[in-house]
């Protein structure tokens, strides 16, 4: 598609025009890090970040999420009959997203949109997004999104993709969303014609940049059982404390937890964010837990993205390599080794102590 | 450091040679700058891994709890207190274990150092009291005093208190220190500055709760939290739960917290937990002339009764 160039000096004004029809959200620095927030009046993205210390996954699928509500107060003619709250299906666009947090979305898809099950919440919510990508110039140390199907260009799950060239933007509409966007935004310049050959270039130096990387191509092959009983999972597992920080700061952990909470007579139905970390998270009503010890739950988030998903949807792995949970993690769990190490192992060449 | 880490290995391997211990608990090198993780040894020629500098923050009293092997720990002043406190809590047997005593002089501040650059950090080691910084392909030096871990610049117990080996001299304490400062300065608060203050500083909070599990005091079978019969707190992202989580859990740890940081360090949000169990440390060491985890023979001041108590509701 046609590329757009914006000069630098035109950005803020393109932005705050388009707030008369979309709600934004943008990178605004808090402290020391990128935090995605609402951009109300006058207020701009912040272009100069890496990335954001939590990922946006909770535009779409916010941590506490009302469905429904009730009222338990017999004297009312509709007690004890769910309502749903309505969702604010107005437009909206993400400005700066980076293709790695695009792609996740498109990843999570895969779960919360299939032939048999539509989740109306997370989708009311995709669908009112336009998504302004930030194509990533200079990739962090704990990126490895090269080799978890995504790159620092990649265009896949974007509505337009924004590149930084020096004193101007280079602006690629890749979806009819993403040309709407643009349109609204007043940005009309075309580029120039080697502004393809230009993105390229940006391409390759930011590709070259990634400096890690991990293996998946044998994790297909690879037996569920033997995988599952592979004798390192104690040793990754040691250091692991159980919180939930990899899955809450990771934009493709989706699971979630339904509770009700009453205040008074009236109460709100209500999903949160959940955690395989937590032994909460698989406790059976009967007091079971199947996954009772530390070392299970952290196989389970690692099988679950590295080998059930593999399995399941033949389409890679559940991650984007963002490198959120290798920065954030308190202890220093590296998924890449895992990754790494499961992909590698030989079950054959396993020696068991007896 | 070098030499405090060729003590380690040496002790570490001896021990698991000659049968003393069926494990050693210490940290192994990172894979991202400022980072150890911490790791357990079985088989002596696998001490190599072991590596001890200014990144071993974790508190290692932590993977003691309800450990049966006989254990080789890693200590530092703030493990070894919260090492007394899981044997006055028998949460851990004193014969189970062998204390690897290290003087320590400091854990460096990753968030603190990450936020004097514009660029990412690539590399950072250390040479004695100088922080070594690579960003963006400069090098820059920093000095270690200047960016120690807040509860480490206050700490008067760098020793290790309980010690079974010692891996280097022990070295002079840090005297003279205002402790307190921070916990007269929101003490000074009014009721509603109070209030706002609190709320600001729990507001990024996504309840991961690692600062709970990287506690080693935190080693309820349920917490209170997660109780779904009946259920205490809420799940959701209201503040008020929040604050629940926080305000309580830092009660649980009054007259056992040993300031070791290790819940600051954890949060991937950067909330200044300590705020909260640093007014009650300082309450314990006014009202009760006690600070948690120096003795194993005196049983923590919530625990008991005596009748000078100067709680005035008590009597």
């Amino acid at each position: 598609m046609k590329v757009i160039s914006i000069d630098k000096t035109e950005w803020a004004n393109g932005i705050e025009k388009t707030k008369s029809i979309y709600r934004l959200f943008g990178p605004v620095k808090e402290n020391t890090w990128h935090s995605f927030m609402p951009l109300g009046p006058g207020e701009q993205p912040d272009m100069a970040y890496g990335n954001s210390r939590l990922s946006p996954k909770f535009l779409v699928h916010p941590q506490t999420e009302p469905m429904f509500e009730y009222n338990l107060d017999e004297k009312q003619a509709d007690h004890h009959v769910l309502k749903e709250i309505p969702k604010d299906v107005s437009p909206k666009a993400i400005i700066g997203i980076r293709p790695c947090d695009a792609s996740a979305f498109l990843l999570v898809k895969r779960n919360f949109d299939t032939p048999t099950y539509k989740d109306p919440y997370w989708l009311t919510a995709y669908n009112s997004l336009t998504l302004i990508g930030y194509a990533c110039n200079q990739p962090c140390s704990t990126c490895f999104c090269t080799t978890a199907g995504c790159g620092p260009f990649h265009e896949e799950g974007l509505d337009a993709i924004l590149v930084d060239a020096g004193d101007r933007y280079l602006l690629k509409a890749l979806t009819e969303k993403g040309e709407a966007y643009i349109q609204s935004a007043g940005w009309a310049t075309s580029a120039p014609s080697d502004a393809d050959q230009s993105i390229e270039k940006l391409k390759s130096t930011a590709e070259k940049a990634i400096a890690s990387h991990v293996s998946t191509d044998k994790l297909r092959n690879q037996s569920t059982t033997q995988l599952y009983d592979a004798p390192f999972w104690e040793e990754i597992a040691f250091s692991c404390i159980n919180c939930g920080t990899c899955t809450y700061s990771c934009p493709t952990c989706w699971c979630f937890d339904i509770q009700d909470e009453n205040h008074g007579k009236c109460g709100v139905r209500m999903r949160n964010w959940d955690s395989c970390m937590y032994p909460l998270f698989s406790l059976h009503g009967t007091g079971h837990n199947p996954r009772g010890a530390k070392a299970h739950r952290v196989r389970q988030r690692f099988m679950h993205k590295l080998k059930y998903y593999v399995d399941k949807y033949d389409n890679g792995i559940q991650c984007v390599g963002c490198g959120r949970c290798i920065r954030l993690c308190p202890v220093n769990i590296d998924i890449r080794k895992v990754c790494n190490q499961m992909n590698s192992y030989d079950p054959a060449a396993c020696v068991c102590p007896v | 450091m070098s030499l405090y880490i060729d003590k380690i290995k040496e002790t570490a391997e001896r021990l698991l040679k000659d049968g003393s211990v069926d494990m050693v608990i210490g940290f192994r090198k990172g894979s991202v700058p400022m980072m150890n993780e911490p790791c357990f040894i079985q088989k002596p020629q696998e001490v190599h891994q072991l590596v001890w500098d200014s990144n071993c923050g974790i508190n290692l009293a932590n993977y003691l709890t309800d450990r049966k092997e006989k254990i080789a720990v890693v200590a530092k002043g703030c493990d070894s207190r919260n090492i007394v406190n899981h044997i006055v809590e028998n949460k851990i047997k004193r014969e189970k274990l062998v204390i690897i005593g290290v003087p320590c002089t400091g854990m460096i501040d990753k968030r603190k150092i990450a936020g004097m650059f514009d660029k990412p950090i690539d590399a950072v080691t250390e040479d004695g009291d100088i922080i070594l910084v690579t960003s963006a392909g400069k090098e820059t030096r920093l000095n270690k005093t200047d960016v120690l871990q807040e509860n480490c610049a206050l700490c008067i117990h760098r020793n290790p208190v309980i010690y079974d080996e010692l891996v280097g001299d022990l070295i002079e304490e840090q005297t003279g220190i205002d402790r307190y400062a921070e916990v007269r300065r929101v003490e000074a608060m009014s009721p509603q500055e109070k209030w706002q203050y609190f709320e600001d500083l729990l507001s990024p909070c996504i309840r991961c709760y690692a600062c709970r599990n990287a506690c080693p005091l935190c080693y309820c079978p349920t917490c209170f939290v997660d109780e779904s019969r009946p259920q205490w707190v809420g799940k959701s992202q209201d503040p008020i739960d929040t604050r629940t989580f926080h305000f309580l859990r830092a009660y649980h740890c009054a007259g056992r917290c040993t300031d070791c940081g290790a819940c600051e360090r954890a949060c991937p949000v950067g909330i200044k937990v300590r705020q909260f169990t640093s007014k009650l440390n300082r309450d314990c060491l006014e009202m009760f002339g006690w600070e948690a985890g120096l003795t194993l023979d005196q049983r923590p001041p919530l625990d008991t009764y005596k009748p000078n108590d100067p709680n005035d509701f008590i009597k």
